[in-house]
């Protein structure tokens, strides 16, 4: 089982994000549950959200505790310390960020790989949804889903324009990331 | 089809396949998007349905009421403070023993506010004489849906699905929707023989004195009883058509040679499966209770003959006398022989996560008293102040 948790603020999608995630590994045959913790529902406030994917039924209900991978949607969220509590050594986190890879990684001590996917998306699809990005970052990283799942997620949820976009944008966005470069992580 | 929904979408559709007369319902977290997804159905045509916009819950359960009364087949959904305020419209809906189908995306109730979950909504209109089942996945809460609408109609009797709100209700999972044909040949047209028709006029609510009343509540009661069967028998159905089942009354699994046995209800069971799943996991006989109304005495005291220690998990508080379930479970087993200690521990109200070690910290605190107490097993009483404990 491949445990993750986002990390956003209101009304950036974070939600969305772990749908998306857990609509690909269904696309990719896998099993998946996809869940938000919803505080008071607001725009701006922090919002966590779990994604988990494995070959047999998911039958655990809790938050994920143990991540093994992290999403942060806003790098205004790493001023808090507990943002990578729990996550497993070996580890990563994609943020979406313009900060330096290498310093966010020192400061937290985890791996972590700092992409621009709001000007990148602003530049796609004309709007600063960061999912299809840091999705795809992700992905290309830990290798854990073929990145045809997360666009056939994609057309399942969009259409014309938009999906044209976004699929661009995960292609775009697979170049930032080494292949497989996370992989180890999945026998953690 | 197999397709990955969200829990209160997956419902939606499930509804939608049984082809309701008549949705009324008033959007209330963690319910509202069930309300939303049936909105959309109806707007897209894909449901074709009375769809009535109400401006409470109270006129929510007023509506189906009637229009089950008037012989359609009706459904709404509720939770919390919905739910109370629903309250005396539901005691109705049952004591005039009429068919219908509701949602309760289970939800603590106030005070102090909370929109999370525990089952303490549900727990409030126990004794309202509806059929209470609830659902430990979407998978099931799909199912259990559907069932719900043939035995509302073969027991004359509304049946409440239990879902945890948001556990169940805003989880994205796999979920097997049922072909519409299927669902057509398997779920009847509704037929309320005691239907309201200016054609053949009769009436229905009218005030009971004291020469019938004791009667009908007999009846009540005898009908509730009476559909103990019937809910096994349309989960049985239902496997032999769609090759899986909900659990029927409850479940037994896990270790049958097992002294320990855990008993609970909703969503909760997932994670004691995990838990139980783990490596080295000690040993336990899990109870799933699915039927908490009609409460299926008999069968829970098969399912914890020879177990040393049954824990009973509440999702709900009676306070002052303890969790709910863990009472009826008490009450149920009194004066049987080879029945267990009962260990009563309440979990997750209001939301609290419940985490994966709880199987394990569960059973570590079975105590060898003859009188094992109550808790609220997660609560952290430093938290309070010293009088408060």
């Amino acid at each position: 089982m491949i445990e993750y948790r986002i990390h956003g603020r209101g009304g950036q999608g974070s939600v969305s994000a772990a749908y998306l995630l857990a609509s690909a590994a269904f696309e990719a045959g896998r099993m998946c549950q996809a869940f938000p913790a919803f505080g008071a529902e607001r725009r701006g406030a922090p919002v966590t959200a779990f994604v988990r994917t494995d070959d047999k039924p998911i039958e655990l209900r809790a938050q994920v505790r143990r991540p093994h991978y992290l999403i942060v949607q806003d790098d205004t969220l790493l001023h808090d310390e507990a943002i990578t509590a729990g996550l497993r050594p070996g580890g990563g986190m994609v943020v979406n960020s313009a900060q330096d890879s290498t310093e966010v990684s020192a400061h937290f001590g985890c791996r972590a790989l700092c992409v621009p996917a709001n000007a990148l998306a602003v530049e796609m699809i004309g709007r600063p949804i960061p999912n299809a990005v840091l999705l795809s970052v992700l992905l290309t990283l830990t290798g854990d889903l073929p990145l045809d799942a997360l666009k056939s997620a994609l057309a399942k949820r969009f259409s014309g324009k938009v999906l044209e976009g976004n699929l661009k944008m995960v292609d775009r966005a697979a170049k930032m990331a080494e292949v497989g470069a996370w992989k180890e992580n999945e026998d953690a | 089809m197999r397709e990955a929904l969200e829990g209160s979408q997956a419902i939606a559709r499930a509804v939608t396949l049984c082809k309701p007369d008549v949705v009324a319902a008033y959007p209330i977290t963690p319910q509202t998007h069930i309300v939303e997804n049936l909105s959309e159905l109806v707007a897209e045509g894909d449901l074709h349905t009375e769809f009535v916009s109400v401006e409470s819950e109270f006129s929510a359960a007023s509506v189906v009421l009637g229009a089950a009364a008037a012989g359609a087949r009706a459904y709404t959904a509720s939770a919390s403070q919905g739910v109370l305020l629903m309250a005396e419209v539901l005691f109705n809906i049952a004591g005039l023993r009429i068919p219908l189908v509701m949602t309760v995306a289970n939800r603590a109730v106030s005070g102090p506010l909370s929109i999370w979950n525990d089952h303490a909504d549900s727990m409030a209109v126990r004794d309202s004489g509806w059929i209470q089942l609830h659902c430990v996945s979407n998978q099931e809460a799909v199912d259990t849906t559907i069932q719900a609408f043939r035995i509302a109609q073969e027991t004359d009797l509304p049946v409440m699905v239990c879902m945890d709100g948001f556990i169940l209700t805003h989880v994205m999972e796999p979920i097997d929707l049922p072909e519409q044909s299927e669902v057509d040949a398997w779920l009847p047209p509704f037929v309320f023989d005691r239907a309201l028709d200016p054609s053949d006029p009769k009436s229905l609510g009218m005030m009971v004195t004291p020469d019938y009343f004791p009667e009908i509540r007999h009846a009540h009661h005898a009908a509730m009883e009476k559909a103990l069967p019937v809910i096994e028998a349309t989960d049985r159905d239902w496997e032999a058509s769609f090759g899986r089942a909900c659990g029927g009354l409850l479940t037994v699994e896990g270790d049958a040679g097992a002294r320990v046995g855990i008993l609970a209800m909703g969503s909760t069971v997932g994670t004691l499966r995990a838990g139980m799943a783990e490596p080295g996991a000690a040993p336990a006989r899990l109870i799933t209770l699915r039927a908490f109304r009609p409460f299926p005495a008999k069968a829970l005291r098969d399912a914890a003959r020879g177990l040393d220690h049954l824990i009973v998990i509440d999702r709900a508080i009676s306070p002052g006398a303890g969790g709910v379930v863990g009472l009826e479970v008490a009450a149920a087993l009194a004066g049987h022989p080879d029945m267990p200690r009962l260990h009563n521990h309440a979990l997750g109200l209001g939301g609290r996560d419940i985490p994966e070690t709880i199987y394990a910290d569960l059973i570590a605190a079975i105590e060898d008293t003859d009188a094992p107490g109550f808790s609220v097993f997660d609560a952290d009483l430093s938290k309070l102040a010293p009088e408060d404990r």
